[in-house]
């Protein structure tokens, strides 16, 4: 996949091999309990508690934060270049043109969370389809959506996001999640596509398929939450990619057109000399937040590899 | 093998074919005519120019002609190398524009790429079940990978060269010292290169060393692995056996990543003003200069389209099981 972050190289393999969280082998194995098993490791992995923690909080500031702003993030106030005070709840300072950083900050995370999610959704939605569809079917079907994934794989999607952007007249967040989902899938479409291949040769798919289900039963009773737990870091990924994507985006000036971003927020702070002027509560901010959500998410799929995939608990 | 890659071709030729023709359509995709629209949106205050432009841009979309001969024209001239006229620096032609850029870009990527991924994965195979490195080391890669790449630029940017000012930023050489090929100019050269070179690097080697870790310790679980291990086969063994067969699946995934490191590039170079194809498509964009934007797409995709095949051919070489085709395509 091409989207920023380099998220393919955590998962650039196509079959994870036996024992990673998900495969079948580990369900079977579990023990009656398996989602208080589940739990009780959770709850006991520092990196799974450290990462939900981190993410919770800045969802929490997305939230409330726009809620507890005194001014409005795009208004010109009269204060310039103001460095971080109590005074009148410029909690961040101010920009350049005597606009709320802090204001700025939350209504740029809550949109990054509005990215990461309908983006990260989207993507995991088409990647599933797609992947399921290959995997199950196999086959002509397989081979051409098989090329298709491999053309959109290659093409790089920020370079054809650019262009889209570019020629979009007035860009909202949601046509901008949407794109990015559109054109994000194929690496997750590929590793369903892997799982759902190894699935559909076992026992239980067989069985069930002697038993009348059609495709769609076996695939969303059978197949689908024997690897839930896979998806779901898939979805994780997506998410935090998508997040990454869009302050690119948003940084090369193809951000929303109505509101501001965390990438909007260094694209001008950067062409307004903030650096050389030494304005750092104006651009440090964005990229720690993008940091602290996005390396706060990989942590936790980390942790959510452990507490699925017994043989890494040791470590 | 001579089928591996004949499939590669294939897909390659496919995508390209994809590429032109999105390229060709986002415009026509615009309602009404994309000409007027595109001309109300420029504003070009000298009349002359305007009246050039405006000739150009119907030149190019031929809009009185059928649509399937549009496209074809769009071809011919693609064929030709004509990628249209730039608007803001006119009358200089796209084609060379990039191609004034693309030393720098390239400058920037190649090294930053290759040398990112050799120290990414010797640094995460060190980290990987070495308990006080992984600790150490791997949060650092999580970081690493999950900053921004502008956000770093802009980091180093402030750091070294607003705070400290230990190294210059802003173009790729100082515009009022000489040019030419001295000693004097190349160390000039290499004083703006660092900065932007640096960022792109720290980001992407986190990626690699994250990697590279993962893959060693599924490695190390492997039937192989285990095997060596109750024959007694030293530690040290293992591990470079695992090493090198965790090697294969970074390799395809420096195609995968290449998208994503030539996102980082342009935000990087815009950050630093470096005038690679980064610098020039933001001005593009702010100027809504369409004919370069469209023209540096297309670039980027022949360009990833070239680095992937390379991949490919270097998966051959490094991986004997695609050349005598038992394990076909192996990653396509």
């Amino acid at each position: 996949m091409s989207a920023p972050g380099n998220v393919s190289t955590v998962t650039t393999r196509d079959e994870l091999p036996a024992g990673t969280a998900g495969s079948p082998r580990d369900e079977e194995a579990k023990p009656v309990s398996g989602l208080r098993e589940t739990l009780y490791f959770a709850v006991r992995n520092k990196k799974l508690v450290f990462g939900l923690t981190v993410t919770l909080s800045m969802l929490a500031l997305a939230i409330l934060g726009p809620l507890i702003a005194r001014h409005p993030p795009l208004e010109y106030g009269g204060h310039l270049s103001l460095a971080p005070t109590t005074q009148d709840g410029y909690w961040l300072g101010t920009t350049l043109l005597g606009q709320d950083v802090f204001s700025q900050f939350v209504t740029g995370l809550r949109m990054a969370f509005i990215v990461g999610a309908l983006g990260g959704g989207i993507a995991a939605i088409v990647g599933m389809v797609v992947g399921f569809t290959a995997g199950y079917r196999g086959g002509i079907v397989d081979e051409l959506l098989n090329m298709v994934t491999n053309v959109v794989l290659v093409i790089p999607t920020f370079a054809l996001l650019l262009v889209i952007a570019a020629y979009l007249q007035v860009r909202g967040i949601m046509t901008e999640a949407i794109f990015i989902g559109l054109t994000s899938w194929p690496w997750a479409a590929r590793a369903v596509r892997a799982q759902t291949f190894s699935l559909t040769s076992r026992d239980f798919v067989s069985l069930a398929r002697l038993s009348g289900s059609n495709s769609r039963q076996i695939i969303f009773k059978e197949i689908a939450p024997n690897m839930s737990s896979y998806l779901f870091m898939m979805f994780i990924l997506l998410f935090g990619g998508a997040i990454l994507i869009a302050a690119t985006l948003d940084f090369i000036g193809l951000g929303p057109s109505n509101t501001i971003s965390l990438g909007m927020m260094m694209q001008l702070s950067v062409q307004n000399a903030a650096l050389q002027l030494h304005l750092w509560w104006w651009f440090l901010p964005p990229g720690l937040a993008i940091m602290a959500i996005v390396g706060s998410l990989y942590v936790m799929n980390v942790g959510l590899d452990e507490v699925f995939n017994p043989r890494l608990r040791s470590m | 093998m001579l089928r591996y890659l004949l499939r590669k071709l294939l897909i390659y030729s496919l995508t390209f074919v994809v590429a032109v023709t999105i390229d060709w359509s986002i415009p026509h995709l615009m309602p009404g005519n994309p000409v007027l629209a595109l001309m109300s949106r420029i504003q070009i205050q000298n009349p002359q120019v305007a009246q050039h432009v405006y000739a150009s841009y119907m030149r190019s979309f031929n809009l009185d002609l059928p649509l399937w001969k549009q496209y074809y024209y769009f071809w011919v001239s693609l064929v030709h190398g004509d990628l249209g006229t730039s608007i803001m620096q006119f009358p200089t032609p796209v084609s060379s524009i990039i191609l004034h850029a693309i030393p720098y870009t390239l400058g920037l990527l190649i090294p930053a790429t290759l040398l990112s991924w050799y120290v990414g994965n010797k640094l995460g195979a060190l980290a990987a079940r070495r308990k006080v490195l992984d600790n150490t080391l791997l949060p650092f890669g999580y970081i690493l990978t999950a900053t921004p790449y502008m956000w770093i630029a802009i980091l180093m940017s402030f750091l070294f060269a607003v705070t400290w000012q230990v190294l210059p930023v802003g173009y790729a050489y100082d515009p009022t010292a000489g040019r030419g090929w001295s000693l004097t100019f190349g160390y000039d050269l290499f004083r703006h290169w660092l900065l932007p070179f640096l960022s792109l690097f720290l980001v992407a080697c986190g990626g690699w060393a994250i990697g590279m870790r993962n893959l060693i310790i599924y490695e190390l679980e492997a039937d192989y692995a285990h095997y060596l291990e109750s024959l007694g086969a030293p530690r040290k063994l293992v591990r470079k056996y695992a090493f090198r067969n965790a090697l294969l699946p970074q390799i395809t995934g420096l195609a995968l990543a290449l998208g994503a490191v030539i996102a980082g590039a342009l935000v990087t170079e815009i950050v630093f003003s470096y005038p690679g194809l980064g610098y020039q498509i933001y001005r593009a964009i702010t100027n809504e200069d369409y004919f370069v934007i469209q023209g540096i797409f297309l670039f980027i995709i022949v360009g990833v389209l070239i680095a992937n095949f390379v991949v490919d051919i270097v998966y051959m070489i490094v991986d004997p099981r695609t050349r005598i085709g038992m394990q076909e395509g192996g990653q396509a």
